[in-house]
């Protein structure tokens, strides 16, 4: 298959970028999107150009590390996946696709589709954890837990943190993430005693770092690889009322 | 409690509450408004809005309809300042995930209707408040101001019909996302109450849109 790509170049945070078109040529239909780009980077450095940078890691959906804004979406056109596990059959030959960084304020590039997302580790630092010695495995069953309340922690904990919510988002609103952090202690009986320090800290730390604020529009639930709902988002809300008023 | 307005979840839960304040003072605005084309005279219809201007406990909800809808703007306008203001750079392609359509549009629907709150304000509450340019008439022996036909004459006017019958699609736009946005955004969400409310969205807006917009349609055609 063949390809036009369109891929924003950017030399470093504070450079100007600009998109380059590049052609691909030959590449198989099972391949993925990311070693597409690892075949035009060979390419590119065979031709003593320099490669395109770009986050990835794990390359099986689950690290959250890769991201990439392929032709108005994230993570490209399908759903429920990441950009890791989109395969080029999912376009058609000759296609012309546009490769964007996320956009957010608190997400700056740093070069090229790398952007700085320790935005999201500053929230999680500000209180998205259980701050208590937990010792040795207790035993099975000590702390029971009703598999409703197991589910619902387990649903949000699938989030990986890769940001597509925010880049998604038309406000670049980091609700979702936030949300699905909160969530996954905030039904947990180990997560109850903290609950309200958390999500006051965790919430004002959002607001500081710029970003934008919830419209309810529903992108980022789109877009999530992982399907964090905006259930979510409503107990965050909830969460957030009742630490501040109750 | 006082610091909660000034997070980002805390001034979204103004915006719901003044929406939801002004949700419910729509039905009754209809509800008055209609009388006007239910009955033969204009009489219910300008009692009913002498109640509403005269009455101690309307009056007083007065000031915090007021209050909400001036809350709901500012803060609806401060929020999606601080939205642009966190994606400083644009994407060449905007995303076009799957989302509730109307929701990406609250802004703009929102500065066409409060264009047509002033012009609508002007034309009627003003007038009749802080002008007292209303004809008077008298109903058993009390003088009454004759509203009804200041809306009668306003909606012979066909340009005025077309611009009432935009405004009011342009507001069911905006309420279309508004209604369910509210409660989500009061954490009110439920895997049985949230379609149900969803659903109590669709019909609230048709029936008061389209009640909205017959008005201006019956005046200018029948009365």
């Amino acid at each position: 298959m063949d390809f036009i790509l369109k891929i924003w170049r950017q030399q470093d945070s504070q450079a100007k970028g600009k998109f380059e078109t590049y052609q691909v040529t030959g590449i198989s239909p099972d391949c993925s999107f990311l070693e597409m780009l690892d075949i035009l980077n060979n390419r590119l450095i065979d031709r003593f150009e320099k490669p395109i940078c770009y986050d990835h890691d794990c390359r099986e959906g689950i690290c959250g590390s890769c991201g990439l804004y392929i032709n108005g979406r994230p993570h490209g056109p399908d759903s429920a996946i990441t950009t890791c596990q989109l395969h080029m059959r999912r376009f058609r030959d000759g296609d012309t696709i546009i490769v964007e960084p996320w956009r957010a304020k608190p997400f700056p590039v740093i070069k090229d589709l790398v952007v700085d997302r320790s935005a999201f580790d500053e929230i999680i630092m500000a209180g998205g954890y259980i701050s208590v010695h937990t010792g040795s495995a207790p035993e099975a069953n000590t702390i029971a837990v009703p598999k409703v309340k197991a589910e619902i922690s387990m649903d949000a904990a699938a989030c990986i943190g890769c940001g597509a919510c925010v880049a998604a988002c038309k406000n670049a609103s980091a609700m979702l993430f936030v949300a699905s952090k909160i969530s996954q202690l905030a039904v947990l009986p180990q997560g109850i005693v903290e609950a309200k320090e958390r999500v006051r800290k965790m919430v004002a730390r959002m607001d500081e770092l710029g970003f934008g604020n919830c419209t309810n529009t529903g992108a980022c639930e789109a877009e999530c690889p992982k399907g964090i709902s905006l259930t979510h988002i409503a107990r965050l809300n909830r969460e957030y009322f009742a630490a501040k008023l109750l | 409690m006082s610091i909660i307005f000034n997070s980002s979840i805390g001034k979204k839960l103004i915006m719901s509450l003044a929406g939801l304040f002004l949700i419910a003072f729509l039905p009754v605005h209809l509800g008055i408004n209609l009388c006007l084309i239910l009955y033969d005279t204009r009489e219910v219809f300008n009692k009913a809005a002498h109640f509403m201007s005269n009455n101690l406990i309307i009056k007083v909800i007065e000031i915090f309809l007021f209050a909400g809808l001036i809350l709901h703007i500012f803060y609806g306008i401060y929020l999606q300042i601080q939205n642009w203001m966190a994606r400083p750079v644009r994407y060449k392609i905007e995303n076009y995930s799957q989302t509730s359509f109307f929701s990406k549009f609250m802004i703009h629907t929102a500065a066409i209707i409060a264009v047509f709150l002033v012009i609508h304000l002007s034309n009627f509450y003003f007038k009749s408040k802080i002008f007292g340019e209303v004809p008077i008439v008298i109903y058993d022996g009390k003088a009454y101001h004759d509203l009804g036909i200041l809306v009668i004459e306003k909606f012979k006017i066909p340009g005025f019909v077309w611009f009432y019958i935009g405004c009011f699609l342009f507001l069911a736009f905006h309420l279309l996302h508004g209604f369910h946005s509210a409660f989500q955004t009061l954490g009110l969400d439920h895997k049985v109450y949230t379609p149900v409310i969803k659903s109590l969205g669709w019909l609230y807006t048709l029936l008061v849109s389209v009640g909205f917009i017959l008005i201006p349609i019956y005046i200018y055609f029948l009365v």
